[in-house]
């Protein structure tokens, strides 16, 4: 049994809340004394709200909205599922890039009577930037348009038409009623023109995550040394493979110091494997006394090398209230990598609705930005579109600690600041 | 090897990632141990983390003086056998020193009482991080809550000012006074940790499975084990049944579930079947008011 990650991404009245409640309500995954105590905060009594189910904190049942990203699992004899569930609003997008980050698939909801709106273009770009491969345009209320073929024909087209235009994976259009239970985990006798299979059905069949497609990417989190009498000389590196995979006896560079050595061993839970692939955490001894510590990489020496450099682009969304601006200071974290970097310019901000440059002096909570970095130390990167693993970073308030911004990045060619003309990448998903 | 791995090695390679950064990230981390079966899986992980090497943490225990008997011997075997080392400080003396109210009532809970020990032993230690066994699927306010969750110098959850979490970057750095909660198993079910246990052959203590207890039936129809913490009366019933505990908290405010199961893999059928949740069916506490995790979240409680 694998595991699906998925985001589900709506405006506020779309009724995602609903349909999260059904998919888990209809796949017999919310357990009674759950729903009990949905029944007895039911004040009129009658149907339980699905939507209260993913509800959580006092302040989001006061207003009635959600103002975090909230986690949701539930299995059926196919899959596990983590739904990531993020909020609608306009003011969002930091939690929408948040719960996009981890996710395999979206789920972009729309209303049947408003078809595709201003934010549903807004959600799809989001989701498209953070490099989600499987999109589902979920076409809810249903019941509210008769259940009428042509309302969601006319939608199913209307959306093509957006992910043609950005170049973006075509997405598998479904019509259903999360209120009713319409196509969502069983199929509707209310729509009997749809052959296709139901959300969940869906949601069951799509492929998974595959990390092995990308170039070995491997990270020292931790150097294990015993030192004890058994295991004197003990220097195990141990980490995470972030992509593709890795053999005994494999040459490998350390970076970013350049030194060459060879996999000595690979263990997993002290056994010695011949391989080891992506997501695996393993301990990697090396067979040559070499220097490495916390945030070196391990990768194969040759073509597949990922770029070392100080100085790159990058696309940000921007989660402080506090704004950027050019010249600012901070800390960059690629992964467990970790050095001072400076945003010595802010090339231009991207208009969410039409992927569109605008000229900017600041970047502004949840804007989206280009931007050139430097950093202290030498980064070992490749592109997000070709690494999500280690093409994404994150930047770090050096005072307060906090996260100030997601990072993907665009260009990371050593020559890439010095060489007489470097016209900007052209911004492509 | 497959490309596609089954969702426990996925799990367990992401719970491996979490605690190894703990210990880059860290000074001085600590993982706190409840004799629980999330706690015991958490220190299987850490085996597979940090083997051949020794843990970078202690195992912390607040101890409420209303664990179970069974529990507190299972706790002091696996420190011995992980040969790590074990703290453990006590609910009792914080009550002492800090003067603090015994609650009261039939079935006294010192759950709440845990918090005011947590953050002493975090203070005595300087703890920058705390590692803990709690899932997401337990809770609403729970399913809300970060990785690495920054707590102030009172341990208090803001929700409202949580750090983004993306991919599977953790961000540990915090301010003086600070520390961080780190719940590895977050993305687990319990159906997820009891799969793991079968899995990987893990030993638990007896509680877990079903043995003959005399209980009292409480109001709700829930079996409390008799302990002499309980001020019972003379009209409560008293029966003997065949039990085990889903969850193990205090032995106050710990339901038992009425069941024959044997083995892990009896438990699985169980739960399969169950429809009832893990706190929703063991926990007194929970029951209080809705928002009952979200205020003790606030106030410092894991």
């Amino acid at each position: 049994m694998d595991l699906l990650r998925f985001i589900t991404c709506g405006s506020v009245d779309d009724g995602k809340s609903t349909l999260i409640g059904r998919l888990l309500y209809d796949s017999e995954s919310v357990s009674l004394d759950v729903l009990a105590a949905l029944e007895k905060r039911q004040a009129s009594g009658g149907v339980v709200d699905l939507a209260l189910l993913t509800d959580g904190l006092r302040a989001e049942r006061e207003q009635g909205i959600t103002i975090d990203v909230a986690y949701k699992y539930f299995t059926t004899p196919r899959r596990k599922f983590i739904i990531t569930d993020a909020p609608g609003h306009v003011q969002y997008t930091r939690n929408m890039v948040t719960g996009a980050s981890n996710a395999d698939l979206a789920i972009v909801l729309v209303d049947a009577r408003q078809g595709v709106i201003e934010q549903t273009r807004r959600h799809t770009l989001i989701a498209a930037l953070l490099g989600i491969r499987h999109f589902v345009l979920a076409v809810n209320k249903m019941d509210l348009v008769n259940y009428d073929e042509a309302v969601f024909a006319r939608i199913a087209t209307d959306y093509a038409e957006l992910t043609n235009h950005f170049h973006l994976p075509a997405a598998t259009a479904i019509p259903l009623s999360a209120l009713q239970g319409d196509n969502v985990v069983k199929p509707s006798q209310h729509l009997p023109w749809y052959t296709g299979p139901s959300l969940l059905e869906h949601l069951e069949s799509v492929p998974g995550a595959v990390e092995t497609a990308a170039a070995p990417r491997f990270q020292v989190q931790y150097v294990i040394r015993p030192q004890t009498p058994e295991l004197p000389d003990y220097r195990g590196y141990a980490g995470q493979v972030l992509s593709g995979s890795y053999r005994r006896g494999q040459r490998v560079r350390v970076l970013p110091s350049g030194l060459e050595s060879e996999i000595e061993a690979i263990e997993v839970n002290q056994q010695e494997v011949e391989t080891a692939t992506a997501p695996q955490a393993v301990v990697i001894r090396l067979r040559d006394d070499v220097d490495v510590s916390r945030g070196d990489a391990l990768v194969p020496a040759g073509p597949e090398e990922p770029t070392l450099t100080r100085e790159l682009e990058a696309t940000l969304c921007w989660m402080s209230e506090q704004p950027l601006w050019p010249g600012r200071k901070l800390l960059i974290q690629h992964h467990s990598a970790l050095t001072k970097a400076a945003v010595p310019s802010i090339l231009y901000k991207v208009n969410v609705q039409t992927f569109g440059r605008i000229h900017t002096e600041q970047a502004q909570l949840n804007d989206i930005v280009r931007v050139r970095l430097k950093t202290a130390l030498p980064l070992a990167l490749d592109l997000y579109q070709e690494n999500h693993a280690t093409g994404s970073f994150i930047l770090v308030d050096e005072l307060t600690g906090d996260t100030l911004a997601a990072g993907l990045v665009e260009a990371a060619n050593s020559y890439y600041f010095t060489a007489p003309i470097a016209p900007p990448v052209a911004f492509s998903i | 090897m497959s490309t596609t791995f089954d969702y426990l090695d996925r799990l367990e390679a992401e719970a491996i990632h979490i605690l190894r950064e703990v210990a880059g990230q860290f000074e001085r981390p600590a993982l706190l141990f409840s004799g629980g079966k999330d706690s015991i899986v958490l220190t299987r992980l850490a085996e597979k983390a940090f083997r051949p090497g020794r843990f970078p943490f202690p195992l912390v225990h607040v101890d409420t003086g209303h664990n179970f008997p069974e529990v507190l011997a299972y706790r002091d075997l696996l420190a011995a056998q992980l040969g790590e080392k074990l703290i453990v400080r006590k609910v009792e003396d914080t009550i002492k020193r800090q003067r603090l109210r015994e609650p009261g009532g039939k079935f006294p809970s010192r759950n709440p009482l845990q918090t005011y020990t947590l953050l002493e032993v975090i203070e005595e230690f300087e703890f920058d991080a705390c590692i803990g066994g709690a899932r997401r699927d337990e809770e609403k306010a729970r399913a809300k809550e970060r990785i690495f969750s920054v707590r102030d110098e009172f341990g208090q959850w803001d929700p409202k000012r949580q750090r983004p979490e993306l991919w599977n970057i953790y961000n540990g750095r915090i301010q003086k006074g600070e520390n961080v909660r780190v719940f590895p198993i977050s993305n687990w079910t319990e159906l997820d940790v009891w799969r793991y246990i079968q899995r990987e052959n893990i030993p638990l203590p007896d509680i877990y499975f079903g043995h003959e207890r005399t209980c009292v039936v409480l109001p709700s129809g829930q079996l409390l084990g008799l302990s002499e913490h309980l001020q019972l009366d003379a009209e409560d019933e008293i029966v003997t049944r065949q039990v085990r505990f889903r969850t193990v908290g205090d032995s106050t405010c710990t339901a038992a579930v009425e069941s024959d199961a044997a083995t892990v893999e009896d438990i699985i059928q169980d739960l399969l079947l169950a429809k009832v949740s893990e706190r929703g069916a063991t926990r007194l506490d929970d029951n209080i008011s809705e928002a009952g995790m979200e205020d003790r979240k606030r106030n410092g409680y894991f």
